[in-house]
């Protein structure tokens, strides 16, 4: 065989079969033929017999349904005996009745494993050798696998046939056909196709019965969804005290964050793309799951009186945590890891701080009587979900650690007026200012008086700095350990709502439907034909 | 279909397979060194003295069952996940390039290239320790960039056949892929 050098790539003919046709009884190929890259993608085949013009008439409406070009593409004959005369001629007239470029005519004996195929050209542009290409794919899975496009493919929508992706086209065809998937032929129909729902078309009753019954209830899902956010969104609630708690807590953060997750869900339009489709499977599967997990906590905070126990606990809880800052600060009042500390400026802190804990410990003695109830119908709203609870902790974390809170404030306020003054009269000591106009620092003369007064505030202030530096330090490292504990729970939270369930899910059982192209294919079967015997190599795989 | 008998970069024996389809199908299996013996039963040996070791210091025998069991868990993820069996490709010009690794389990690992993204087969030079070794590698093609390559992918890289054996490979390979380009 001499390729002639004809200065363009030369591309060999590729047919695309499925593989549940292979047993199928004579009759048409129909399908796709894309032609920037030669190849022809076989979706069905129509059994004897038919009326052409009404083979035809339905492939125009498919047609029009999915948007693909679909036409006749050859013939197929399965037949017992060897092949006839009668038949070839047969066939050959229906290559003028369906004229497609190229006439592709695959026959098969039935008990034999070689085909033998055909390509008619009438017109042929160049010359061509006489080799192609048979590729056996499994319908179903090819149609079930969801192709996530990569950037080059949105991107350059220009080049669609060239160079980007040629087999994802292919899967592209197969999956939007569905449409002509729905008859078979054991429907009474004028066309009687085979391909691979014709085993049976696959559907189960569970399905069909959500389908049915989600159509009420998403709308009243939506209802109820109206109804609350425009409760919330009353002027009532946006008063400036109450809309600062509610910013600051973090259950009505997650609280809202739901809802906007179940108007996705519940909102009536269908998914545009693929990844709509995800995200909206996703968030159903982790508010299955969230719901699940709190009425699991909920049955097992219910029951034995764990609610009781725990509002007993609370109280000694909170005394011990006041008890344990008092001995700390008692710690920081006399010689703390042996630093020497200012006493006049040690023991005013001291005793302020301790008059706050007093404060703090009289208020949740007297709130105690009424902690039992309150956790009680708290610990309800734990049905709404593991996420909820867990920010309802959060929340009761940072109410009780307040304290620690207000000294950090404290401590930081000072710390920082103490360096600012620190700095400010640095720059005085060395005859510099800063110049708020030009934001930088200027040099400046300064009177006498002015000198002595800020050299003596600057020694007062060096002196007092370990004593602040010190409280400081401690209220900080404090603050940092509540944050942490906080942060940790955020992080659960964050957790549960964004892992995306589902697809994990759907990777590990049906990997299929979420492969990329380039993993679907290790089931090929691949021959290629000297227009008389073709001889088939499967390479048997799954994907 | 011919088959020849090289060596490996470690100096093992491996065995070359070479199918031809077609004028523009070909395949090439390298079978890889199989598991020796005496390395598995070092292996075991080793594990079982240190686990008699364990044992009579600390007479638990606990020691002695969980020695097994890691054995065993460690023969089967070994099977299953690092002994590559056999590594093949499969070339059909204009539809692609198809790597396969099966291990020595049975699993199989598959990779597909579309031909539209392979700018060439090439042998490249890596420099490994004290040693330059030879590996045969698919150039793929940015599209973005059509003379710029995007990646490289290698291949044979569990049984690493030698210049003599790539040399062959190589060789049907650019008969194919010359084909595309006339």
């Amino acid at each position: 065989m001499v390729l002639r050098s004809s200065g363009i790539a030369v591309m060999v003919l590729k047919v695309f079969f499925p593989s549940c046709c292979a047993t199928a009884e004579s009759g048409l190929l129909i399908g796709r033929w894309i032609p920037e890259q030669n190849s022809a993608v076989v979706l069905a085949v129509v059994h004897f017999p038919f009326i052409p013009g009404q083979v035809k008439q339905y492939l125009s409406e498919v047609q029009r349904v999915t948007q693909i070009n679909m036409c006749v593409l050859g013939s197929w004959s399965n037949s017992k005996q060897e092949k006839e005369e009668v038949l070839d001629k047969f066939l050959e007239d229906l290559s003028t009745i369906f004229s497609h470029e190229p006439w592709i005519q695959l026959s098969k004996e039935r008990d034999s494993k070689f085909w033998s195929c055909c390509i008619f050209q009438k017109y042929p542009s160049s010359p061509k050798e006489d080799e192609f290409i048979l590729v056996y794919y499994d319908q179903r899975k090819v149609m079930l696998s969801q192709l996530h496009p990569t950037d080059n493919l949105t991107t350059s929508a220009d080049h669609k046939g060239n160079d980007a992706s040629k087999l994802g086209a292919v899967f592209d065809t197969v999956a939007k056909s569905k449409v002509l998937f729905m008859t078979d032929r054991y429907d009474d129909g004028p066309i009687k196709l085979t391909h691979w729902q014709s085993e049976g078309v696959e559907a189960s009753i569970i399905v069909e019965l959500m389908k049915q019954a989600s159509v009420p209830v998403c709308m009243l899902l939506t209802f109820l969804l109206s109804l609350v956010s425009s409760v919330c969104k009353s002027r009532v609630l946006k008063f400036w005290p109450l809309s600062f708690i509610w910013s600051k807590l973090s259950t009505c953060e997650q609280l809202g964050h739901r809802m906007e997750h179940l108007q996705i869900i519940s909102s009536n339009r269908k998914a545009q793309n693929q990844t709509q489709l995800m995200r909206k499977a996703n968030i159903f599967v982790s508010l299955l799951i969230d719901m699940a997990l709190g009425i699991l906590l909920m049955s097992w905070l219910y029951r034995e009186n764990r609610i009781g126990q725990l509002a007993d606990t609370l109280i000694p809880v909170a005394d011990h945590i006041a008890k344990e800052l008092q001995d700390l600060l008692q710690w920081l009042m006399g010689v703390p890891a042996g630093l020497k500390m200012n006493r006049a400026l040690d023991q005013v802190l001291g005793r302020f701080f301790l008059y706050h804990i007093h404060l703090w410990i009289s208020y949740i003695h007297l709130m105690s009587p009424f902690i039992e109830m309150i956790l009680w119908y708290v610990g309800l709203s734990a049905c709404l979900g593991l996420t909820v609870a867990l920010s309802i902790l959060s929340d009761i974390i940072a109410l009780l650690t307040f304290h620690i809170y207000c000294f950090y404030v404290y401590g930081a306020r000072l710390y920082c007026l103490k360096i600012y003054g620190l700095s400010s009269l640095w720059r005085l000591f060395r005859g510099k200012k800063w110049n708020v106009l030009r934001q930088r620092v200027d040099s400046c003369s300064y009177d006498l008086d002015q000198l002595f007064i800020g050299t003596l505030l600057f020694t007062i202030l060096l002196f007092l700095l370990p004593t602040t530096a010190l409280y400081y330090l401690v209220f900080t490292l404090l603050r940092l350990l509540v944050v942490v504990v906080q942060g940790l729970i955020h992080l659960l939270v964050d957790l549960i709502d964004s892992l995306p369930l589902y697809s994990v899910i759907l990777r590990l059982c049906r990997s299929y439907r979420l492969a990329g192209w380039w993993r679907m294919l290790p089931t090929m079967l691949l021959s290629s034909a000297c227009c008389q015997s073709v001889s088939m190599y499967c390479l048997a795989g799954s994907s | 279909m011919e088959e020849g008998v090289y060596r490996a970069v470690s100096g093992g024996r491996i065995a070359l397979q070479r199918r031809q389809y077609s004028a523009s199908c070909r395949e090439f299996s390298v079978r890889c060194p199989r598991l020796q013996l005496r390395s598995l039963s070092a292996a075991t040996c080793s594990v079982w003295l240190a686990a008699y070791g364990l044992f009579v210091l600390s007479q638990n025998s606990m020691v002695l069952s969980a020695a097994i069991f890691i054995t065993l868990i460690g023969l089967i993820v070994y099977l299953h996940f690092v002994k590559i069996d056999q590594e093949s490709l499969l070339v059909i010009g204009s539809l692609g390039i198809q790597m396969t690794s099966s291990y020595a389990s049975g699993k199989e690992n598959t990779t597909f290239i579309e031909m539209s993204q392979v700018k060439d087969v090439v042998i490249n030079e890596a420099i490994y320790m004290q040693k330059v070794i030879y590996y045969l590698c698919i150039l793929l093609q940015d599209p973005r960039e059509p003379h710029g390559v995007s990646e490289v992918v290698p291949l044979f890289q569990s049984s690493k056949p030698r210049l003599d054996c790539l040399v062959e490979v190589y060789r049907s390979c650019q008969e194919i892929l010359e084909q595309r380009k006339t």
